[in-house]
């Protein structure tokens, strides 16, 4: 079929040649029971690759954020969530777990607990930064800071995840973060030096972190606390226990 | 615009250079601006789009028939849509990199008029066999296209082709090439040598003879 051909079939004056077949409108219900159909179709279509995609898609999620925790924390032998509850940290929510904030505390291989790893966002230059940090609550001194996703100018304000400098200031430099700008760096433990050209993605991300610990440092720490002295208890039973 | 081809090879080979979607026809400039910043996202999205043109076309020109004319391009944008969603899904579960790189992009390939237009314009009217060979031709003509602005972006934007090094590490990467701005300049120096090369080609394709005849035919009334 041609575009247009019935159009030009129709508006050909009376008279003049054969006559031609007319055109019949489709009803309603047709349209209607057409669309629906392919709608279904679609739907099933979708539902079924979704089935495939979804378990794949969670577990690279997944696979990123154990990396990442890992990263920030310095290696540790395990890690466990902690969920963010009625000002406190504990692993077993009384609530729902779905909308609750999450942090994630790390053990070495004597099951001491080295580090809380902490997510945040807020926004940079571009778009929301969001970023992953290690925290140690016994020090008070950021272990390592990893950025998750930005959108930052590629060249300029992408250096707080791609130059290993700066991303390397945040290994040990205690709380709160000082940012400032390499002429006036004076040797301070909590200066970070912000990178020249990409000031306020520099300055997003010692916001971010500041933010995060002012809002769950206190929580962070009494769970500290808590942690230390199960970990005293138990070695006291260890050594009490043993001939 | 070429005449109406009538062989399979003509519809499978216009796409890709004398009606190339993006440097001739001037569709789906959007994605070939944005995410261009790489080869590997220019081929990635290209092969994307190939997919649903491909798919959309062979579902749009076997139910042609089925389909009443009124509601015909809400079904092409129901069976786009759909090829869309199944290509963001795979790529999010098999290269979730570069589904992180192309963003809203992937989403976005349901409003490439390049699609819709092959649907309308083709597919809705020809054989399946034909439709498939018109939609591979321009989808390949897609990839081709993006391909060459990714590039081209690449090499002086990040001195390197599909993340291996050329130019050496005293090669100062141009930044301007992997901004919005770089896509623009390179789009248009490629149009401007699309152009050049047009016509040049029509100039060479007159005889000369029958020019300078014209020209004095033309020119005798005065």
């Amino acid at each position: 079929m041609r575009a247009g051909e019935g159009t030009a079939a129709e508006s050909r004056p009376a008279g003049r040649g054969p006559p031609l077949p007319v055109q019949v409108e489709p009803s309603s219900v047709r349209l209607v029971s057409t669309l629906a159909t392919a709608g279904a179709v679609a739907g099933l279509a979708i539902v079924l690759v979704f089935q495939w995609a979804n378990p794949r898609i969670e577990a690279h999620q997944a696979r990123v954020l154990t990396a990442a925790i890992t990263e920030v924390l310095g290696g540790p032998d395990r890690y466990e969530t902690l969920f963010v509850e009625g000002g406190g940290l504990t692993f077993t929510p009384v609530a729902d777990t779905a909308g609750l904030d999450r942090v994630w505390v790390g053990y070495d291989r004597a099951g001491r607990a080295v580090g809380i790893a902490a997510a945040a966002g807020e926004p940079g230059f571009q778009d929301v930064i969001r970023l992953i940090f290690g925290y140690d609550p016994s020090s008070g001194r950021v272990l390592g800071m990893k950025v998750l996703e930005s959108k930052e100018t590629p060249g300029l304000g992408d250096k707080i995840e791609k130059d290993s400098m700066f991303v390397r200031e945040f290994e040990g430099v205690s709380t709160p973060l000082l940012g400032v700008k390499s002429a006036r760096a004076t040797g301070d433990d909590a200066e970070v030096v912000m990178i020249t050209g990409a000031t306020i993605s520099s300055r997003a991300v010692v916001d971010i972190i500041n933010h995060r610990l002012e809002a769950i440092g206190a929580s962070m720490g009494a769970f500290w606390r808590g942690e230390v002295a199960r970990a005293e208890a138990r070695e006291a039973a260890r050594s009490g226990g043993a001939p | 615009m070429s005449p109406t081809p009538t062989t399979g090879v003509q519809v499978l080979s216009r796409g890709v250079w004398r009606e190339n979607p993006v440097f001739v026809q001037l569709l789906g400039l959007c994605p070939a601006l944005a995410v261009t910043n790489t080869v590997a996202n220019s081929l990635a999205m290209g092969l994307a789009t190939f997919f649903v043109l491909l798919g959309s076309s062979v579902l749009v020109s076997v139910a042609k028939d089925w389909i009443p004319k009124q509601v015909r391009i809400s079904a092409y944008i129901l069976v786009i849509a759909t090829f869309v969603t199944i290509a963001d899904l795979v790529l999010a579960a098999v290269v979730p990199d570069i589904h992180k790189a192309l963003g809203a992009f992937i989403a976005l390939i349901v409003v490439n008029c390049m699609i819709l237009g092959r649907q309308e314009a083709f597919a809705s009217k020809n054989p399946v066999g034909r439709a498939v060979l018109d939609a591979v031709g321009t989808g390949a003509g897609f990839i081709v296209a993006l391909v060459a602005i990714g590039g081209f972006r690449e090499v002086l934007g990040y001195g390197s082709f599909l993340g291996v090094p050329l130019l050496g590490p005293a090669f100062e990467p141009w930044v301007v090439m992997i901004l919005p701005a770089g896509g623009f300049f390179t789009l248009g120096f490629i149009l401007l040598g699309f152009g050049w090369w047009e016509a040049r080609r029509a100039n060479s394709v007159r005889p000369r003879r029958w020019m300078n005849e014209a020209t004095v035919t033309v020119e005798a009334p005065r």
